[in-house]
């Protein structure tokens, strides 16, 4: 926005990002000024105690580029944050923001870049105040405190979330530049919490109950139907994410993880449980979520996130700055299982080689893969294919399209095509 | 499959016949006594959901003219003055664009039940406002949007009877997950 003329100015071009020596590492727009340290570091104690406290932070401060041996260091921190030298950030629209996949080495998400998907905002909720209701065909409704929730017996898993929209704009060409803008509406965390079926046996259900509506308490009021064979033995309800509670953006104070299911499923801030005896037919299981193929009919309750990886360095945006030694880096994942395998070609498709898988291999986990690598500084095109535990291989973009047109929308999963040029830029193809 | 389903009804036996009834418990509580039964006005307080049958409609009824008003008042200015201008999702037309290039999925082209309607609206609109409408007003609205598409006559009035019978277009247009489909 322009502040004079109130006129909205021309978008920002996207950063362009840049790979440096022969690591491959996305490079800080700036370093953190010494003005933006000193205030970090004044906040973070009272006033009282600055003069004493702020000698060794001034030398610190005017040593940040220097010897950092010869001065004392930061004092401990009740809640840590990252060094102010890292910028990785999600990329955000209102209702959504993207993991920036390419920043990221491991499995896990930091909590603060889990990729967020809400349809009427983040609501503030007091965990006192927050309750679950457990009702429907079960033998006696029951309400639950968070305190109470936390007392059953307690289990976690590392998963990850995949909202069914994931690369969706990918269907009609490949319109996104960034690994992050493409397929960031994915992350792995670790999930805390209470298995469902411990909790409804605990109201009891009843024969007839086979499907379950779930429903948040936000402004959308999100409410899905699952199939109850589908869901009770592996999901959970959690009230917690890498170790502490969920963020707000992830459904605090407890929210649903269907393990491998399509993100929306996984309601957030959960109050309802109604044990039913068929779908509901909410609007986001009919109008949205539903795949719309080319003779006009449409998928429904297409929960499975199918095989997928996405290679992650190098990728859209980036630029490879020598040639040499090249560590392909990427993530794997299948909504069915294990990652069994994951291929790798430089020339579009033509060769494959296996690449390395890094322990831990989870079931319904992202896990990275990397491939060792020489780019002559010739023109190459990067691509990945998962093959999961069922023996399902990650299609090529021809193959989805020919069965499913181009109209669905959701549930996109073709293998990814990253083009390198003799400059070293990388950006999204389709071949 | 099957084996899916035998899992599911082990794991069902085991919950509704030894669960809740083992040693510990009275009808009251299951096996861990945490929670407490919710009341009915508690249940009622939250069970808002409307299923494809009409279960869950609340009491009240609203017609097209009503509708009109509720619509000018509290809908147009995102969704536009007929339903289709926006800037917010358009409620009205796309049928018979379903097969095309450009599919135009409105409540009118694409949902298969007219509770589908009234559960979102009830539940989530008006956006800014959400849960702030009568019961009166989301039946008339939801007439008003149905008219439209010319899915029921001017003179209609909807209710906890009528509105379910309402006939979509698109009621036979959707299938189960076919997938694994691809290779
Ligand atoms: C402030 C803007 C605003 C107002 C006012 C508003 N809506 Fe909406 N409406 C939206 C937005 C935004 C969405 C999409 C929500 C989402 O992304 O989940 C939506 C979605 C809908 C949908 C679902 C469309 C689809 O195809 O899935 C219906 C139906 C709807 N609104 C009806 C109404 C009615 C009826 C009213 C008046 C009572 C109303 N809306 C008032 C903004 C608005």
């Amino acid at each position: 926005m322009d502040k004079k003329t109130g006129k909205p100015t021309p978008a920002e071009p996207e950063p362009e990002v840049s790979i440096y020596e022969s690591l491959i590492a996305t490079r800080p727009k700036e370093p953190p000024t010494r003005r933006a340290f000193l205030t970090g570091a004044t906040s973070l104690f009272g006033a009282a105690a600055v003069h004493v406290l702020l000698a060794p932070f001034l030398g610190h401060a005017a040593n940040a580029s220097g010897d950092p041996t010869r001065v004392p260091g930061a004092l401990a921190t009740e809640y840590g944050r990252r060094s102010p030298f890292e910028r990785a950030k999600r990329l955000t629209k209102p209702q959504r923001s993207r993991t920036p996949l390419q920043d990221l080495h491991g499995i896990v998400t930091p909590s603060a870049l889990h990729f967020e998907r809400h349809h009427n905002g983040v609501p503030l909720i007091d965990p006192a105040k927050h309750r679950l209701l457990v009702h429907g065909l079960v033998e006696r409704p029951l309400l639950f405190t968070i305190a109470e929730l936390k007392r059953f017996p307690s289990t976690s898993r590392l998963l990850f979330v995949e909202c069914s929209g994931n690369s969706g704009k990918e269907w009609k060409g490949p319109k996104g530049k960034t690994a992050q803008e493409i397929h960031g509406l994915t992350s792995t965390s670790e999930w805390a919490g209470v298995r469902l079926s411990t909790v409804l046996a605990e109201a009891g259900l009843t024969p007839g109950a086979t499907w379950m509506l779930a429903e948040g308490s936000d402004a959308a009021a999100m409410t899905r139907s699952l199939p109850l064979d589908r869901v009770l033995d592996e999901a959970l309800l959690c009230y917690a994410q890498n170790g502490e509670p969920l963020r707000p953006e992830q459904g605090y104070p407890l929210r649903l993880l269907v393990p491998g299911f399509e993100g929306n499923t996984c309601i957030k801030w959960l109050r309802r449980l109604k044990l039913v005896s068929s779908p509901v037919m909410t609007r986001e299981e009919t109008s949205k979520y539903t795949d719309l193929m080319t003779d006009g009919t449409a998928r429904q309750f297409t929960f499975d996130m199918e095989a997928k990886s996405v290679i992650t360095v190098p990728s859209g945006g980036q630029r490879l700055k020598k040639t040499g030694y090249v560590e392909i880096r990427g993530l794997a994942w299948s909504g069915r299982g294990r990652v069994e395998k994951v291929e790798v070609s430089v020339d579009g498709g033509k060769n494959w080689r296996t690449a390395r898988l890094q322990a831990p291999i989870l079931p319904k986990c992202h896990t990275r893969f990397c491939l060792d690598w020489r780019w002559d500084g010739g023109e190459a095109v990067l691509q990945s294919r998962c093959i999961d535990e069922t023996g399902y291989r990650q299609p090529t973009r021809k193959e989805l399209v020919e069965i499913r047109g181009t109209n669905s929308y959701y549930h996109y999963n073709a293998i990814q095509s990253w083009q390198i040029d003799e400059e070293g830029n990388v950006r999204n193809v389709q071949v | 499959m099957f084996r899916r389903q035998t899992r599911f009804l082990l794991l069902l036996f085991v919950m509704v016949a030894v669960g809740p009834a083992d040693s510990w418990g009275t009808s009251k509580s299951g096996p861990f006594h945490l929670g407490r039964v919710a009341t009915p006005d508690e249940i009622q307080a939250w069970d808002i959901d409307v299923a494809p049958d009409g279960e869950g409609l609340p009491a009240g009824r609203g017609t097209v003219k009503e509708g009109a008003e509720v619509y000018a008042e509290h809908c147009a200015s995102c969704h536009g003055a007929t339903g289709v201008e926006g800037p917010g999702p358009a409620l009205v037309g796309g049928q018979g664009t379903l097969a095309s290039e450009h599919p135009v999925k409105t409540a009118g082209s694409y949902w298969p039940y007219a509770t589908t309607l009234f559960d979102y609206i009830y539940r989530a609109m008006p956006f800014v406002a959400p849960q702030s409408l009568t019961s009166d007003q989301v039946y008339a609205v939801t007439t008003w949007i149905l008219f439209e598409n010319g899915l029921v006559d001017k003179d209609a009035v909807l209710d906890r009877e009528t509105l379910p019978k309402v006939r979509m277009l698109h009621r036979n247009g959707f299938v189960p997950d076919p997938r694994p489909d691809v290779n």
